[in-house]
Order: structure tokens, then sequence, then C-alpha cells
């Protein structure tokens, strides 16, 4: 199989990721729950791996290094846990639903108001968007660090530098970029940011974080064993121990440390060359393709290694079916829990076939995915 | 069951903390380990770490250079 799906999540992991999930499915305790060597050690990691993670994305404490089972989880706390009655929120049609949903979430149960930032047909959207949404009442601005669907990204930093200085939440959902683009909170102005494991940090599925920059008051999502404190009532008020009831995936946690040394020995600048390599290889490969249509802004390099396209007006599904079952090649069609981009860019009916690129894939790949393609549209009607 | 004896019983807010501690007393080679938070502390539960009962001043010296605030520090039999 060709994997060209990494945005969904990376199928192949470093072998010291592998390696340290084995390791500690067979000696981890549980953190927090005791003080005897198999439980210090399971602690000793989670800390370790706060402190990495801290580090890796600029966090300046690494007791706010939240751990979490994925982003979607990180984007509930974050909202859900900050937003009160009648603030409203700017944020962006290019958002995934694990942004829109909790959103949503919020509009309905406490009378959030929200402002969406308008993207145009390549799925760029007008900074000035920004400025011109804020109102007294505006508490936060949440958005992608890039989109899912067409690989653009935001320029985070200026969106940030306009929180700042209309002393704004800044909530980013950084699924896309994380492990594979440098984020430092502190120079970006985010307040919470929000990452996934399994994708471009290369970790196991199960694993992702919320990391806060700063005195930002959240309330917990759940409540439960805390492993300090037992006899409070209430969830303790000490990051991390408020965010976190319940058991860690201490086993993820253990292969997301050594992913995140596997980035950190490798390079992140040299795994995005190597993916934005990838991606314009393919794109450049592709453009000539009659009735292919392209979605996104590929005039930057300013983007997360993605191809999203249609074929004609072949249903996206029946092309990554044709790409699968006859080439061997993975790819995800249908609608990417983006439904705003998609009404952006028209899609809604057809979807989008996207190809994502990672690390372990290579030019061969790109080739022998865009050779399929031009099959598959010559042919037409599969 | 050991002889009780006498020791510096620092008990922390946060198992962060408490890690915390535990690797700058590693780093530093400052003797002690963590144990279950002794019940005369708190009925709850959690980590505390136990050290040598010679040296309570260099002990918050110590939590202070690691930047670390106790929640209590008592000398205990333990």
């Amino acid at each position: 199989m060709i994997y060209l799906d990494n945005a969904a999540t990376t199928i192949h992991k470093p072998p010291c990721v592998v390696r340290a999930v084995t390791e500690a499915l067979t000696s981890l305790g549980n953190a927090s729950r005791g003080a005897h060597e198999g439980a210090l050690a399971t602690n000793r990691l989670v800390y370790r791996t706060r402190r990495k993670l801290a580090s890796f994305f600029g966090c300046p404490e690494s007791e706010k290094v939240i751990f979490t089972c994925n982003s979607t989880e990180a984007l509930n706390i974050a909202i859900c846990g900050t937003l009160h009655e009648g603030d409203h929120v700017i944020t962006t049609v290019l958002e995934h639903n694990s942004v829109l949903r909790p959103l949503y979430r919020m509009q309905n149960e406490r009378g959030v108001s929200l402002g969406f930032v308008p993207a145009d047909k390549q799925g760029c959207i007008d900074y000035a968007d920004f400025e011109r949404m804020i109102r007294p009442q505006t508490r936060a601005i949440v958005c992608t660090h890039a989109s899912n669907l067409t690989g653009n990204m935001l320029d985070i930093r200026r969106i940030g530098r306009i929180a700042k200085e209309h002393k704004l939440l800044f909530i980013v959902d950084a699924s896309q970029t994380a492990g594979a683009v440098p984020i430092d909170m502190v120079q970006m102005g985010i307040s919470l940011l929000c990452f996934t494991g399994h994708k471009s940090m290369m970790g196991p599925q199960g694993t992702g974080g919320l990391c806060i920059n700063g005195d930002i008051e959240i309330e917990p999502l759940k409540t439960g064993g805390s492993g300090v404190q037992s006899f409070l009532t209430e969830q303790p008020r000490e990051y991390p121990t408020r965010l976190e009831a319940g058991t860690l995936n201490g086993h993820g946690i253990a292969g997301l440390s050594a992913a995140v040394d596997f980035i950190s020995q490798t390079g992140i600048d040299v795994i995005r060359a190597h993916e934005q390599e990838l991606a314009r290889t393919f794109y450049r490969l592709i453009t000539g393709i009659p009735d292919i249509h392209i979605y996104g802004d590929h005039t930057s390099d300013e983007r997360s290694p993605i191809v999203a396209l249609n074929i004609a007006d072949l249903d996206s599904a029946i092309v990554a079916d044709e790409l699968a079952y006859s080439y061997g090649i993975a790819t995800r069609a249908g609608a990417h829990c983006a439904p705003l981009m998609h009404k952006a860019l028209g899609t809604q009916e057809q979807g989008a076939v996207r190809f994502s690129f990672g690390f372990y894939n290579t030019i061969g790949e790109c080739e022998a995915a865009a050779e399929a393609l031009r099959q598959i549209a010559d042919r037409r009607v599969l | 069951m050991r002889k009780k004896e006498k020791r510096l019983i620092t008990a922390f807010y946060t198992t962060h903390d408490a890690m915390a501690f535990e690797e700058f007393c590693h780093e530093h080679g400052v003797p002690g380990r963590l144990i279950p938070l002794p019940r005369e502390i708190s009925a709850g539960c959690g980590l505390a770490w136990s050290a040598p009962p010679e040296d309570e001043e260099g002990l918050k010296v110590l939590l202070q250079s690691a930047g670390i605030i106790p929640q209590e520090l008592r000398m205990l039999e333990v």
C-alpha cells in the first residue's frame, strides 16, 4: 500500500516509537497511583514528557502541558472550559468539526455568539476580518493552524498579535501542524495550543495535549480520580491535575515522548522540507491532467503537505475507492469533517479526494500516485 | 516492619512538583526518596519526599532552588 492519508494519521511510526510503546506495555504502573517503582517510573516518564513538550512548543510552564487523548479532547477542554454566557467568539470557515461542534455546543448551551471569518474559492482568508469582527463581548479567537482539507496554513503569529492587542484568548488547533511546523506559543501569541500525537508528531493514537500559556482559568471537562487529595469533593484546582481526571495513557505517552525525541533529532526543518517537496512534486505532476480541479492556495510555501482535488464531476468516494482497490493507494474522500470549508469551496456534494504526505513517503510514491490519477482521469467512466 | 525513624517529610501541591523535586535532588546528589504521603500530613493519597532529618534549613534552600513551594514540611517518624 502507498499510504497518502497522513493528515488522518501517520501509519508509519519511527522505530523508536514502536520500541518505547512495547517496552512501556511490559513495565509501566499507574502514574500518581502509588509510590512503588512501577508507579514512579510512569510518573517520571510523564513528568519528563511534559517538560519535553513544553520545550517543543514554547510553553512557559511544563505543569501546564495537559495530556489528552487527542486534539478533539484538548479543544473541548479549551473551548468549553473558558467560555461563559454572553461571550462572543471569532473563528473561521476553515475549521474542523473538532472546533466547530464544541463552539456550536457553547452557542446552544451558554448563549455564546459566533463570528466566522470567510474564505474565498481558494480557501484563503482576509486577516482584517478578525479585527472587523471584534466586539466588546469578544472573548476568544479560535482557529486552525492549517486546514485539514486544503492544506492552507494561517499566519498564526499575525492572528496572535491581533488577539494580544485586544486582550483575547487565542486558541489554536494544531492538529495538522504539530510536529511538522515549528510552533512557539510565546512568540506566536498563542494562549491555548491543542495538538494530537498521532499525525505529524508520529506518535501513537490516543495521545495529544493542551498547552496553556499563562494564568488562564479552565474548568475541567472531566472530574474523577487524581491520585491526590482524595477527600476533596471537587477536582483539585492545581494544573495539570485539574484537567487530567482518570488514568493517563502512559503507554501512549511513552511513544509520544520517543516521537518528540525523533523529531528533535531528525530536525523539524528537515521533516518539513521533505514533506513540502513531496506535496510540491505531486502537485506539479498532476496539474496538467485534464479536468482536474485542485483546491487550496498552492502559490504559497506556507502549507501543510496536502493536495485535495476532484476530477471533473466524479464522486470523490469513487475516485478514492478506485485508487485504493486498483492501485493500492490510500487517500481520503468525502467531507473531511470540515463542512464550512466545503461550502466555501463549493464541494458539499462532491467532497474531495485528499492526498496527504508524511515523512516516510517517497518521491517514487508521489509519481505512482500521479500516474494512477492520470489513468483514472483518462478512463473517466469508472 | 521496618523500624520507624525520624525523617524530614515534604508534601507537595501536585505530583508534578514531587517529580520535579525528585529529579532536582537526583541531579544534585541529594539523598532521599519519594514515599506515599503519611497520614499525619493528609488522609488523602499522593507522594511525599522523605529526607534525612539533619538539615531542615538545607532542605528549604533546595526547595527554593528547585522553584517549588511545599504544601508542608515536617519532621515525622515514618
